[in-house]
């Protein structure tokens, strides 16, 4: 019995480092979002907290935590408190099975991939959730319009997935990465003759987790703020949080199913001597520069515009890249296990 | 099977973790922050008057369509997972089989295109 007390304290000891290391993290990569967005406008962006602002994320996080939290009197309390709680619960869960380096991930499940495609399906739960319970017009309108958006996409990402499981073999996150580990480096990694693939996955990210271009849900000019009109003080944090945090997972996936994860870039000496976690940790920063330059200088869509590229762009196309991709490995025998 | 356990027990742990973070981050505002609610404020928020009615309105068949659609699509994904893990020890026969399943969904996918299902204007 006390083997098993300490082994599960000793993952407790290792999720919390992992889950306090992501959320200063993404305490710093919101204020890169924001930095970024000034300096294509032409604006300093938080400069005044900390050194170049760099404490201004902690400074809001004590704002939302000291700030009223109203319920509006129509809301059904529970479900209202509860939407943002699964939502942020939901998104965190999915970094359990994300290997930051060989060997590193919390829990490395032999279905790893297939975890994290269902955990962020299920974070439209809260999103649904969020918008009914704050019996607001709004609220109800922005969670309609962002759960038809987050499935739509979820599809076509699901097809992308298959695609680079076709090339590996196996759904496990670590093998994913080790496939890609040959002497070629830079050039073996699947961005490469997945690229297409590559690129409808990361704009297919993009509206998957409801940032601009694709900002539909939350539309300021029509929505004020789409389901989370409502919500003020944590439960508006918890909600920007597993947003974040879903960003983050994002851009890890991507990581991991293109960049070649840990993997340096360039396979000889100097270079493979730099530890795993600082190129993971620099290509998902490579990743979230390419969200936020989007949201910088890319308009907004309209909403059948969105539909459109969803529904008769990107399924068509990534339902024949599976199609394509299993037929050049069938004739030329690359598929794994092939006899 | 134990073995299998022991595999998501770090799941349940990290769960857990996530939970107890979110759920301190929640409760917090209402331990620490002043609170003094009143009937304006606790009203919907609507653009400067009273809602007419009842916010859960009835709204577009297309949002039901997408999510019809999209468990179907799902649902095929779903299918194509286990069967892209053991592609290369299938062969051509595993080849073929999965192209005639795709093949049947894509003349779905015409039908409903054809049909205006995925029209929005």
């Amino acid at each position: 019995m006390p083997e098993i007390l300490l082994t599960v304290l000793l993952i407790a000891f290792k999720s919390l480092v992992l889950m306090v290391s992501l959320l200063v993290f993404i305490a710093y990569i919101l204020y890169a979002d924001r930095k970024v967005w000034a300096a294509v406008q032409l604006r300093r962006g938080p400069n005044v907290v900390g050194p170049w602002g760099l404490l201004q994320s902690f400074a809001d996080l004590l704002k939302f935590v000291l700030k009223e939290p109203v319920i509006p009197a129509g809301a059904n309390k529970g479900l209202f408190l509860l939407a943002p709680f699964i939502l942020v619960v939901l998104a965190l869960a999915a970094w359990a099975v994300i290997p930051v380096n060989e060997g590193w991930a919390i829990a490395d499940i032999n279905v790893g991939i297939l975890f994290v495609f269902a955990v962020s399906s299920l974070q439209v739960y809260g999103v649904i959730i969020g918008g009914w319970a704050s019996n607001s017009k709004y609220a109800f309108l922005g969670a309609l319009r962002s759960a038809a958006q987050m499935v739509s996409y979820e599809v076509s990402i699901g097809f992308v997935i298959i695609t680079v499981l076709l090339c590996v073999g196996s759904l496990n996150l670590t093998q994913i990465v080790l496939a890609q580990d040959s002497a070629w480096g830079i050039l073996g990694w699947f961005w490469l003759p997945l690229f297409p693939m590559f690129v409808i996955f990361l704009i297919s990210a993009l509206a998957e987790t409801n940032r601009p271009p694709f900002d539909l849900p939350e539309a300021e000019s029509e929505l004020v703020a789409g389901f989370m009109v409502e919500y003020s003080s944590t439960p508006y944090l918890l909600f920007m949080l597993g947003e974040y945090v879903a960003i983050m997972t994002m851009c890890a996936l991507m990581t991991i199913l293109f960049l070649g994860g840990w993997l340096s870039p360039i396979p000889f000496a100097p270079f493979t001597w730099v530890p795993g976690p600082v190129w993971f940790v620099l290509k998902m920063c490579l990743c979230f520069y390419m969200f936020a330059m989007t949201k910088a200088f890319v308009p907004r869509y309209r909403y059948d515009q969105l539909m459109r590229l969803g529904w008769k762009v990107f399924l068509p196309i990534s339902l024949a890249a599976v199609v394509i991709v299993a037929g050049v490995l069938q004739l030329t025998g690359w598929a794994p296990g092939a006899q | 099977m134990d073995n299998l356990l022991i595999d998501y027990l770090p799941l349940v742990v990290f769960i857990a973790l996530a939970m107890v973070i979110g759920g301190a981050l929640l409760v917090a505002p209402f331990v620490v922050a002043h609170s003094n609610p009143d009937s304006e404020k606790v009203s919907t928020y609507e653009c400067g008057f009273n809602a007419f009615d009842d916010s859960r309105m009835r709204f577009d068949i297309r949002f039901y369509l997408v999510a019809i659609l999209f468990i179907i699509f799902d649902l095929e994904v779903a299918f194509l997972f286990p069967w892209a893990v053991v592609f290369g020890e299938l062969g051509w026969f595993g080849f073929w089989s999965m192209m005639i399943f795709l093949a049947v969904l894509t003349v779905g996918f015409i039908y409903e295109w054809n049909k205006g299902a995925l029209e929005w204007d």
